[in-house]
Protein backbone atom coordinates (compact mmCIF):
# COMPACT_ATOMS: atom_id res chain seq x y z
CA UNK A 1 0.00 0.00 0.00
CA UNK A 2 2.52 2.26 1.56
CA UNK A 3 6.09 2.57 -0.19
CA UNK A 4 7.41 5.24 2.57
CA UNK A 5 10.47 3.68 4.00
CA UNK A 6 10.88 3.53 7.60
CA UNK A 7 13.85 2.66 10.31
CA UNK A 8 14.03 -0.67 10.88
CA UNK A 9 14.53 -0.52 14.48
CA UNK A 10 11.54 0.31 16.68
CA UNK A 11 11.66 3.60 18.51
CA UNK A 12 12.22 4.41 22.05
CA UNK A 13 9.23 3.87 24.14
CA UNK A 14 7.24 7.18 25.23
CA UNK A 15 5.47 7.55 27.77
CA UNK A 16 1.91 7.81 27.46
CA UNK A 17 0.20 11.44 28.64
CA UNK A 18 -1.30 12.98 31.05
CA UNK A 19 2.11 14.52 31.55
CA UNK A 20 3.29 17.70 33.31
CA UNK A 21 6.37 20.05 33.34
CA UNK A 22 7.92 23.17 33.83
CA UNK A 23 9.28 24.70 30.57
CA UNK A 24 12.20 26.61 30.23
CA UNK A 25 10.42 30.52 30.93
CA UNK A 26 9.02 28.38 33.97
CA UNK A 27 5.15 27.91 32.63
CA UNK A 28 3.88 24.80 34.27
CA UNK A 29 1.94 22.83 31.11
CA UNK A 30 0.47 19.65 30.48
CA UNK A 31 0.00 17.53 27.73
CA UNK A 32 -3.11 15.85 27.65
CA UNK A 33 -4.88 13.83 25.10
CA UNK A 34 -7.41 15.47 23.03
CA UNK A 35 -11.04 14.07 24.13
CA UNK A 36 -13.78 16.08 21.91
CA UNK A 37 -15.23 17.79 24.13
CA UNK A 38 -16.27 21.32 22.78
CA UNK A 39 -14.15 23.36 25.24
CA UNK A 40 -10.90 21.32 23.72
CA UNK A 41 -12.34 22.42 20.11
CA UNK A 42 -12.51 25.85 21.09
CA UNK A 43 -9.42 26.37 22.78
CA UNK A 44 -7.77 24.74 19.60
CA UNK A 45 -9.39 27.03 17.11
CA UNK A 46 -8.09 29.86 19.64
CA UNK A 47 -4.60 29.11 19.46
CA UNK A 48 -5.27 28.65 15.47
CA UNK A 49 -6.73 32.02 14.70
CA UNK A 50 -3.69 33.74 16.50
CA UNK A 51 -1.27 31.85 14.80
CA UNK A 52 1.42 33.73 13.60
CA UNK A 53 1.31 32.72 9.48
CA UNK A 54 5.43 33.32 9.37
CA UNK A 55 4.87 30.08 11.31
CA UNK A 56 2.52 27.67 8.77
CA UNK A 57 4.18 25.21 6.60
CA UNK A 58 3.39 23.55 3.97
CA UNK A 59 -0.05 25.36 3.86
CA UNK A 60 -0.85 24.46 7.48
CA UNK A 61 -2.66 25.91 9.72
CA UNK A 62 -5.06 27.68 6.76
CA UNK A 63 -5.79 31.03 7.18
CA UNK A 64 -9.19 32.45 8.83
CA UNK A 65 -11.61 30.99 11.19
CA UNK A 66 -13.51 29.34 9.04
CA UNK A 67 -11.09 27.05 6.76
CA UNK A 68 -9.44 26.49 10.62
CA UNK A 69 -12.37 24.79 11.39
CA UNK A 70 -12.96 22.48 8.54
CA UNK A 71 -8.78 21.61 8.91
CA UNK A 72 -9.49 20.52 12.25
CA UNK A 73 -12.76 18.65 11.70
CA UNK A 74 -10.59 16.47 9.37
CA UNK A 75 -7.97 16.12 11.60
CA UNK A 76 -10.02 15.81 14.97
CA UNK A 77 -12.30 13.16 14.15
CA UNK A 78 -12.58 9.42 13.31
CA UNK A 79 -9.31 7.75 14.17
CA UNK A 80 -7.17 10.35 14.14
CA UNK A 81 -5.09 11.02 17.74
CA UNK A 82 -4.80 14.59 18.93
CA UNK A 83 -2.28 15.93 21.93
CA UNK A 84 -2.84 19.12 23.52
CA UNK A 85 -0.18 21.11 25.44
CA UNK A 86 -2.10 23.04 27.78
CA UNK A 87 -0.66 26.28 29.91
CA UNK A 88 -3.70 26.76 32.11
CA UNK A 89 -7.07 27.08 30.01
CA UNK A 90 -5.22 28.18 26.77
CA UNK A 91 -3.97 26.02 24.09
CA UNK A 92 0.41 26.33 24.04
CA UNK A 93 0.44 23.57 21.06
CA UNK A 94 -1.26 21.12 19.38
CA UNK A 95 0.40 17.75 18.20
CA UNK A 96 -1.60 15.38 15.74
CA UNK A 97 -1.48 11.74 13.77
CA UNK A 98 -3.92 11.10 10.91
CA UNK A 99 -4.55 7.50 9.57
CA UNK A 100 -3.28 7.10 6.13
CA UNK A 101 -3.30 3.27 5.03
CA UNK A 102 -1.28 1.32 7.24
CA UNK A 103 0.73 4.93 9.24
CA UNK A 104 -0.05 7.78 10.10
CA UNK A 105 0.99 11.41 9.08
CA UNK A 106 2.05 13.56 12.02
CA UNK A 107 2.21 17.06 12.15
CA UNK A 108 3.36 19.53 15.40
CA UNK A 109 2.52 23.22 16.32
CA UNK A 110 3.48 25.31 18.68
CA UNK A 111 2.08 29.02 19.55
CA UNK A 112 4.64 31.61 18.78
CA UNK A 113 4.29 33.14 22.64
CA UNK A 114 5.35 29.32 23.43
CA UNK A 115 7.72 28.55 21.65
CA UNK A 116 11.87 28.00 22.24
CA UNK A 117 10.91 26.69 25.26
CA UNK A 118 10.91 22.65 25.29
CA UNK A 119 7.37 22.35 24.74
CA UNK A 120 7.58 20.79 21.26
CA UNK A 121 9.99 18.43 22.95
CA UNK A 122 7.34 17.14 25.26
CA UNK A 123 4.50 17.67 23.16
CA UNK A 124 6.08 15.14 20.36
CA UNK A 125 7.28 12.70 23.04
CA UNK A 126 3.66 12.69 24.78
CA UNK A 127 1.70 12.08 20.87
CA UNK A 128 3.80 9.35 20.51
CA UNK A 129 3.48 7.67 23.56
CA UNK A 130 -0.01 7.90 23.06
CA UNK A 131 -0.15 6.52 19.40
CA UNK A 132 2.28 3.42 21.38
CA UNK A 133 -0.47 3.15 23.86
CA UNK A 134 -3.07 2.96 20.91
CA UNK A 135 -1.05 0.59 19.12
CA UNK A 136 0.20 2.60 15.74
CA UNK A 137 3.08 1.19 14.29
CA UNK A 138 4.11 3.25 11.63
CA UNK A 139 4.48 7.49 11.71
CA UNK A 140 5.52 9.54 8.43
CA UNK A 141 5.84 13.42 7.85
CA UNK A 142 7.22 16.23 5.91
CA UNK A 143 8.97 19.00 6.71
CA UNK A 144 10.47 21.67 4.72
CA UNK A 145 14.19 20.69 4.00
CA UNK A 146 15.34 24.91 5.71
CA UNK A 147 13.61 24.27 9.03
CA UNK A 148 16.42 23.13 10.76
CA UNK A 149 14.90 23.28 13.88
CA UNK A 150 12.03 20.80 13.04
CA UNK A 151 14.21 18.62 11.25
CA UNK A 152 16.66 18.10 14.40
CA UNK A 153 13.70 17.37 16.91
CA UNK A 154 12.18 14.72 14.39
CA UNK A 155 15.94 13.24 14.17
CA UNK A 156 16.30 13.52 18.44
CA UNK A 157 13.02 11.45 18.65
CA UNK A 158 14.44 8.88 16.21
CA UNK A 159 12.57 9.98 12.61
CA UNK A 160 14.94 8.88 9.95
CA UNK A 161 14.64 10.22 6.62
CA UNK A 162 12.90 8.23 3.76
CA UNK A 163 12.91 10.61 0.88
CA UNK A 164 15.25 13.91 0.32
CA UNK A 165 14.57 14.60 -3.39
CA UNK A 166 12.27 17.19 -3.42
CA UNK A 167 11.62 20.85 -1.11
CA UNK A 168 10.13 18.84 1.19
CA UNK A 169 11.81 15.69 3.38
CA UNK A 170 10.25 12.85 4.11
CA UNK A 171 10.94 10.73 7.58
CA UNK A 172 9.91 7.75 8.97
CA UNK A 173 9.96 6.44 12.51
CA UNK A 174 8.54 2.91 13.65
CA UNK A 175 6.64 3.07 16.69
CA UNK A 176 5.85 -0.52 17.97
CA UNK A 177 6.58 -3.86 16.23
CA UNK A 178 4.75 -5.52 13.07
CA UNK A 179 1.55 -7.03 13.88
CA UNK A 180 1.55 -10.27 16.12
CA UNK A 181 0.36 -13.11 13.80
CA UNK A 182 -3.37 -13.48 13.34
CA UNK A 183 -3.60 -9.95 13.85
CA UNK A 184 -4.81 -8.23 10.04
CA UNK A 185 -5.58 -4.70 10.12
CA UNK A 186 -3.73 -4.26 7.27
CA UNK B 1 0.93 33.23 -25.34
CA UNK B 2 2.28 30.14 -25.76
CA UNK B 3 1.63 27.85 -22.69
CA UNK B 4 2.88 24.42 -22.16
CA UNK B 5 1.18 22.47 -19.62
CA UNK B 6 2.64 19.10 -18.01
CA UNK B 7 0.36 16.39 -16.66
CA UNK B 8 1.46 13.20 -15.39
CA UNK B 9 -2.08 12.31 -14.22
CA UNK B 10 -1.88 12.97 -10.73
CA UNK B 11 -5.18 15.01 -9.00
CA UNK B 12 -3.45 18.48 -8.85
CA UNK B 13 -1.95 17.67 -12.44
CA UNK B 14 -5.75 17.24 -13.99
CA UNK B 15 -6.73 20.51 -12.09
CA UNK B 16 -4.10 22.36 -13.46
CA UNK B 17 -5.12 20.69 -16.51
CA UNK B 18 -8.86 21.62 -16.37
CA UNK B 19 -7.71 25.36 -15.03
CA UNK B 20 -5.50 25.78 -18.00
CA UNK B 21 -7.84 24.37 -21.17
CA UNK B 22 -10.26 27.07 -19.28
CA UNK B 23 -8.13 30.07 -19.37
CA UNK B 24 -7.06 29.25 -23.01
CA UNK B 25 -10.28 29.45 -24.17
CA UNK B 26 -10.69 32.94 -22.72
CA UNK B 27 -7.42 34.09 -23.45
CA UNK B 28 -7.12 32.74 -26.73
CA UNK B 29 -3.77 31.07 -25.68
CA UNK B 30 -1.81 28.52 -28.19
CA UNK B 31 -1.84 25.68 -25.74
CA UNK B 32 0.43 22.47 -25.82
CA UNK B 33 -0.81 19.85 -23.32
CA UNK B 34 2.57 17.32 -22.66
CA UNK B 35 1.64 13.99 -21.31
CA UNK B 36 4.84 12.91 -18.86
CA UNK B 37 5.15 10.10 -17.08
CA UNK B 38 5.26 10.84 -13.58
CA UNK B 39 6.17 7.81 -11.45
CA UNK B 40 4.57 9.10 -8.66
CA UNK B 41 1.26 8.64 -10.70
CA UNK B 42 -0.17 5.33 -10.97
CA UNK B 43 -2.65 6.57 -14.15
CA UNK B 44 -2.07 5.17 -17.07
CA UNK B 45 -0.88 8.21 -19.21
CA UNK B 46 -3.27 6.48 -22.38
CA UNK B 47 -5.86 7.57 -19.89
CA UNK B 48 -4.07 11.00 -19.12
CA UNK B 49 -4.22 11.09 -22.83
CA UNK B 50 -7.90 11.05 -22.90
CA UNK B 51 -8.56 12.78 -20.21
CA UNK B 52 -6.33 15.71 -21.76
CA UNK B 53 -8.16 15.18 -24.92
CA UNK B 54 -12.01 15.41 -23.07
CA UNK B 55 -11.14 18.59 -22.08
CA UNK B 56 -9.93 20.18 -24.98
CA UNK B 57 -13.40 19.02 -26.60
CA UNK B 58 -15.34 20.35 -24.09
CA UNK B 59 -13.71 23.49 -23.74
CA UNK B 60 -14.14 23.93 -28.03
CA UNK B 61 -10.51 24.82 -28.11
CA UNK B 62 -7.42 23.95 -30.79
CA UNK B 63 -4.96 22.19 -28.30
CA UNK B 64 -1.95 19.77 -29.01
CA UNK B 65 -1.94 16.62 -26.83
CA UNK B 66 2.11 15.12 -26.83
CA UNK B 67 2.81 11.91 -24.94
CA UNK B 68 6.17 12.64 -23.88
CA UNK B 69 8.98 10.33 -22.65
CA UNK B 70 11.75 10.04 -20.12
CA UNK B 71 12.78 12.62 -17.54
CA UNK B 72 9.70 14.51 -17.00
CA UNK B 73 11.45 17.86 -15.91
CA UNK B 74 13.90 17.84 -18.19
CA UNK B 75 11.65 17.13 -21.08
CA UNK B 76 9.89 19.66 -20.21
CA UNK B 77 12.00 22.23 -20.00
CA UNK B 78 13.85 21.22 -23.57
CA UNK B 79 10.59 21.25 -25.29
CA UNK B 80 9.88 24.99 -23.79
CA UNK B 81 13.02 26.07 -24.83
CA UNK B 82 13.24 24.42 -28.32
CA UNK B 83 10.00 25.59 -29.20
CA UNK B 84 9.47 28.89 -28.07
CA UNK B 85 7.04 28.33 -24.80
CA UNK B 86 6.63 31.43 -22.78
CA UNK B 87 4.91 29.53 -19.72
CA UNK B 88 4.64 26.33 -18.07
CA UNK B 89 2.02 24.89 -16.27
CA UNK B 90 2.61 22.28 -13.70
CA UNK B 91 0.26 20.79 -10.49
CA UNK B 92 0.82 22.91 -7.54
CA UNK B 93 1.54 20.13 -5.74
CA UNK B 94 0.53 16.96 -3.34
CA UNK B 95 -2.05 17.39 -0.40
CA UNK B 96 -1.62 15.02 2.33
CA UNK B 97 -4.26 13.26 4.65
CA UNK B 98 -3.41 16.38 7.02
CA UNK B 99 -3.36 19.15 4.58
CA UNK B 100 0.30 19.77 3.93
CA UNK B 101 1.16 20.67 0.34
CA UNK B 102 4.04 18.33 -0.94
CA UNK B 103 5.95 19.84 -4.13
CA UNK B 104 7.08 16.93 -6.47
CA UNK B 105 10.57 16.72 -7.96
CA UNK B 106 9.41 17.34 -11.07
CA UNK B 107 7.87 20.81 -9.99
CA UNK B 108 11.12 21.69 -8.47
CA UNK B 109 13.33 20.79 -11.44
CA UNK B 110 10.86 22.97 -13.56
CA UNK B 111 10.71 25.85 -10.77
CA UNK B 112 14.92 25.94 -10.93
CA UNK B 113 15.53 25.54 -14.31
CA UNK B 114 13.29 26.98 -16.52
CA UNK B 115 13.99 30.15 -18.31
CA UNK B 116 10.54 30.78 -18.85
CA UNK B 117 7.89 31.84 -16.56
CA UNK B 118 6.00 28.49 -14.18
CA UNK B 119 2.96 28.48 -12.97
CA UNK B 120 1.76 26.15 -10.18
CA UNK B 121 -2.39 25.58 -10.21
CA UNK B 122 -3.93 25.66 -6.62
Amino acid sequence: MSDRGYPEAVADEFSAPPTEFTDREERTVEIRPYEGTEEEHEALVEMYDAFDPADRAQGIPPGGEERIREWLDAILGGDCLNVIAWCGDEVAGHATLVPDGDAYELAIFVHQEYQRAGIGTHLIRGLLGHGQAEGVRKVWLTVERWNRAAVSLYKKIGFETSDAESFELEMGLRLNPNADAGESDE
Amino acid sequence: MKVLCGIGGSDDSLRALDRTVDRAAVANDDLTIAVVENPDSTVDPDEVMDRAREAIDEAKIDAEVRRVEGNPGSRLIEIAETEGFEEIVLGGGHTSPMGKITIGSIAEFVLLNAKTSVTLVR
